[in-house]
């Protein structure tokens, strides 16, 4: 560690670590969707059909997750409905 | 040299990368004269139909006659394509071919080619075209082993855990339900100036996010381009830092202990790393 790391760590952060964060992310991101059944994607979008033919949503309000365990696989459906006027 | 004879089979190891330009067949040519120069009969197939390369990089592109395709199509005999190296005993090349046809691989022509030569070589090494289409994933179905080549820069280290998604699901290892392939990291174009001075991800950093074991590194080398002009594969080169690496990495390869070195930045950048530059 030199003196100048002092001034060194109020400045940006290196562009390497920048972007090792960033491929952390995105790295896992990818990861979480590699063991995905390929219907998946259809069956989101078929999901946020049905609930637009009775409540205004966009597709990034609905969250879709499919988390496997030991012997049972659990999806999430995390839906963000509009305020009520 | 097989004292079981046909019973023992080739090792088959991929050089592997999902993004092009990384280095696969300077490393496939270096690693496969490597493990040849170590007393074992080894055979580089090149799998990049329609962008045939290992040949000029092995500098055996004027005695090409027959190709791969060739091969599988049952148009010429193993002996007739197999490319013996002129510097290096135990060597062999099998050429890819030039055709367009994407479709000239199949995977039947791969098994029945691959299960001949086995009965002859020690080591199969496979340099896959870049990509995770058909014919990359053509290249690693039947491996043993991998070898990751990877750059410290963001799109190979992606790329690269992409590839490694599929060395895990859609390899002959993975659909049969056997032991999985080993998996190897080469980083390659390493550039210890860059990675002091916070501009370049570290080894550490990219064995972090990948998270399989390290094979070896390769400094960023004058020594690659030179050897590539003159069609002579880089680990022959022992006076660079690059072959010198190269060998390492066989020797791990083998099994045996290397230190990592060429990770330090030359001594003039003492007073340098003193005031934390």
């Amino acid at each position: 560690m030199g003196i100048f790391d002092y001034f060194k760590s109020k400045s940006a952060p290196s562009s390497a670590s920048v972007a090792k964060d960033r491929l952390q992310i995105i790295v896992a991101h990818e990861r979480s969707k590699r063991h995905q059944p390929d219907y998946l994607p259809q069956m989101q979008q078929e999901i946020i059909d049905v609930i637009r033919k009775y409540v205004n949503i966009g597709s990034e309000d609905v969250q879709i997750q499919l988390d496997n365990t030991d012997d049972c696989s659990v999806l999430e459906l995390n839906v963000t409905l509009p305020e009520q006027n | 040299m097989n004292l079981l004879g046909d019973m023992e089979l080739a090792k088959i190891i991929v050089v592997t990368s999902g993004k092009g330009g990384v280095g696969k067949t300077t490393s496939s040519a270096a690693i496969g004269t490597g493990i040849a120069l170590k007393g074992h009969k080894t055979v580089i197939i090149d799998f990049d139909v329609g962008l045939r390369n290992l040949d000029l990089i092995m500098g055996c592109e004027r005695r090409v006659v027959y190709d791969f395709v060739n091969v599988i199509n049952k148009e010429a005999t193993l002996s007739q394509t197999l490319i013996k190296d002129k510097r290096t005993k135990n060597l062999f090349i099998l050429p890819a071919s030039q055709t367009r046809d994407k479709d000239a691989l199949t995977i039947e022509g791969v098994q029945e080619v691959l299960e001949e030569l086995s009965k002859e070589f020690d080591y199969i090494i496979c340099d896959s075209p870049a990509g995770i289409e058909k014919g990359a994933q053509m290249a690693l179905y039947f491996a043993d082993a991998a070898i990751v080549v990877t750059n410290p820069e963001v799109s190979s280290v992606r790329d690269s855990d992409r590839i490694l998604g599929i060395l895990q699901s859609k390899s002959k290892r993975a659909e049969d339900g056997k032991a999985p392939i080993e998996e190897h990291l080469l980083l390659t174009r390493y550039h210890p100036g860059r990675v002091a001075s916070g501009e370049m991800l570290s080894v550490s950093d990219v064995e972090d996010i990948l998270a399989i074991p390290l094979l070896g590194v390769i400094p960023e080398s004058e020594a690659v381009l030179k050897a590539s002009n003159q069609g002579t594969p880089v680990i022959l080169d022992t006076e660079s830092e690059a072959g010198l690496a190269y060998m390492d990495a066989v020797d791990r390869l083998m099994g045996e202990e290397r230190p990592l070195r060429f990770l330090e930045i030359q001594k003039k950048g003492f007073i340098k790393r003193l005031l934390g530059g």
